[in-house]
């Protein structure tokens, strides 16, 4: 069986990101980039599927800048076959994503594609459900285990509350949450192999998708800060401004 | 202008999402309609044609939108999509993975999580785990929108006497079905619904700790959260976990006790209104939010607090 993961280059979830003066953005000059935490899941999962014997191949696949090479060269570190970057310096939005993952499932034909449920940037939690919709694929999202038998994958799902299963035929969408693995560190060995390992680039155009989008960013601000209280001697200092001053009790 | 809301449910109870959901829907402007689709849900419908503001209820009660699941529903919404100009869903765990399968469908982008409409095309949403907020506007025909329950506060669930009117999709599409749901089982209000919330960090120890926290809950009328610190460590359960990558609240009371306050905990909680923090650290970045902060052994506060409370 082989598996597609989609991957996406962000900020590294340890940078506090600041807002730009002008309220353009966030200000990304000069900050560590790294692969999306929930897309390192997607590639571990698959990965372990691959040492199960579950899966024969694994493609990993990129939308975003030249440089989400790095990204892509990490996965195969990692333990993927071979990459495939599309390549487009716009910021381009869930939807514009979807239509590029789907011409590329219309090419490679994976029985499964794995993706974050979302980036730690846009934090949309769209791509993996919209990809769904244009393949007419079933979905497994927030996927907190994941078992292939036959022509089936059935997903274990955190909800509201607890979880959910779902049987899924096959091809199927899964999309990652936090709790499905622990992503494995690359090896030295590893990482000088993957730089032998297959990169295709392409195009939008070539894959023949328009990227346009309805949506647009106006601005971008810092959130309201909140600021620091008062420090309470005793509990029942602590109980009397609850009662007569905040009035919450 | 005519929005339609979809109602979350479990075909027993309409969820108190929808009430903020509607809020969101006003605040846009316009006729307000909700869909009820499930199965054996006429009881819902019901519920939903009593909420302030609605004027029409649909019902689509079909085995095959039982547990919603979206493969068969999202072709149900997309397709009654088309009469409107904004479809909205609560932002939980169901209204994510249908809502985008709807979006695509109708050839147009998703708005994520709004907190707040500006305009009926402007919305505010949080990004980067809440480190910043966009504004952002949509020209698409039908706007697709998923609403935090918490940037909205609900419509009375009583006083609307909506029509109600039965619709019917193509039901089941045949690519998956439902196998099973655990549900943890609590006497306690739901987390993101409570108006107080008492959560526990690292700082607990074990899980048998927590005891402390659910006797002082009890006494408050609380829900009981925790930090991923005390999620990861195997405490409690994941689905009590606050923050970022758990649920996000908003309650009139937030206790935190032994929680350290990452960025990643403070993501879902910092919109409370009254927050206090119990911690052994002064140091802690939790007291830089906290309204009310205590130092001290958060094992001889606990049962202080209890009694008098």
């Amino acid at each position: 069986m082989k598996i597609l993961v989609a991957v996406k280059r962000v900020v590294d979830y340890n940078v506090k990101v600041r807002v730009k003066a002008d309220n353009s953005g966030v200000d990304l000059a000069n900050v560590k980039m790294s692969m999306n935490p929930f897309c390192e899941i997607a590639v571990e999962e698959a990965v372990r599927l691959k040492e199960k014997g579950v899966a024969s191949e694994i493609v990993v696949v990129s939308i975003g800048p030249t440089a989400a090479q790095e990204q892509l060269r990490t996965a195969l570190a990692l333990g993927a076959d071979r990459a495939v970057l599309v390549e487009s310096s716009e910021e381009l939005n869930s939807l514009a994503v979807a239509k590029l993952l789907k011409a590329v499932v219309d090419k490679e034909q994976p029985q499964l594609v794995i993706l974050g449920k979302q980036a730690i940037d846009s934090d949309n939690n769209q791509t993996g459900q919209m990809l769904g919709a244009l393949t007419g694929f079933a979905q497994g999202t927030f996927a907190s285990k994941v078992e292939v038998s036959g022509d089936k994958v059935n997903v274990e799902r955190e909800i509201d509350g607890g979880a959910q299963t779902v049987a899924l035929n096959l091809p199927a969408i899964v999309t990652t949450d936090l709790r499905l693995n622990e992503p494995r560190y690359a090896s030295l060995p590893n990482i000088m192999k993957a730089k032998k390992k297959p990169l295709e680039v392409l195009t939008p155009d070539a894959l023949g998708v328009t990227t346009t989008s309805t949506v647009k960013t106006l601005k971008v601000e810092a959130p309201a800060a909140r600021s620091a209280g008062i420090k309470v001697k005793s509990v029942a200092e602590l109980v009397e401004k609850l009662k007569n001053e905040a009035k919450v009790i | 202008m005519t929005i339609l809301v979809i109602a979350e449910h479990n075909n027993a109870v309409l969820a108190a999402a929808t009430l903020n959901t509607v809020a969101a829907a006003k605040a846009i402007g316009g006729d307000i309609h909700v869909l009820v689709a499930g199965a054996g849900c006429a009881a819902i419908g019901e519920a939903a044609a009593k909420i302030e503001g609605v004027s029409k209820v649909l019902v689509a009660d079909d085995a095959a939108y039982a547990n919603q699941l979206p493969e068969n529903v999202a072709p149900l919404i997309a397709d009654l999509a088309k009469d409107y100009s904004h479809v909205l869903a609560a932002a939980t765990t169901n209204g994510k993975n249908f809502l985008p399968r709807v979006a695509a469908k109708l050839d147009v982008d998703q708005i994520s999580e709004i907190i707040a409409v500006e305009s009926p095309d402007t919305f505010k949403r949080p990004i980067y785990a809440g480190n910043a907020i966009a504004t952002v506007q949509s020209s698409a025909a039908i706007k697709v929108i998923t609403v935090r329950a918490t940037g909205f506060d609900p419509v009375n669930a009583e006083g609307g006497s909506a029509a109600v009117e039965q619709v019917s999709g193509t039901g089941d599409a045949g690519v998956s079905s439902f196998v099973g749901e655990e549900l943890a089982k609590s006497d306690r209000p739901e987390l993101t619904a409570a108006k107080i919330v008492v959560s526990g960090g690292r700082g607990m120890q074990n899980g048998d700790n927590f005891k402390h926290l659910y006797s002082l809950a009890d006494k408050l009328g609380a829900a009981v959260g925790a930090s991923r610190a005390a999620v990861d460590a195997g405490f409690v359960p994941n689905d009590m976990q606050v923050g970022q990558t758990g649920k996000i609240v908003a309650p009139q009371l937030y206790i935190a006790v032994g929680i350290s306050g990452a960025i990643q905990h403070l993501a879902g909680m910092k919109d409370s209104k009254v927050i206090v923090a119990i911690n052994k650290d002064e140091e802690a970045p939790i007291f830089q939010v906290a309204d009310y902060g205590l130092v001290g052994d958060l094992f001889e506060i606990l049962p202080e607090l209890e009694e008098l409370v």
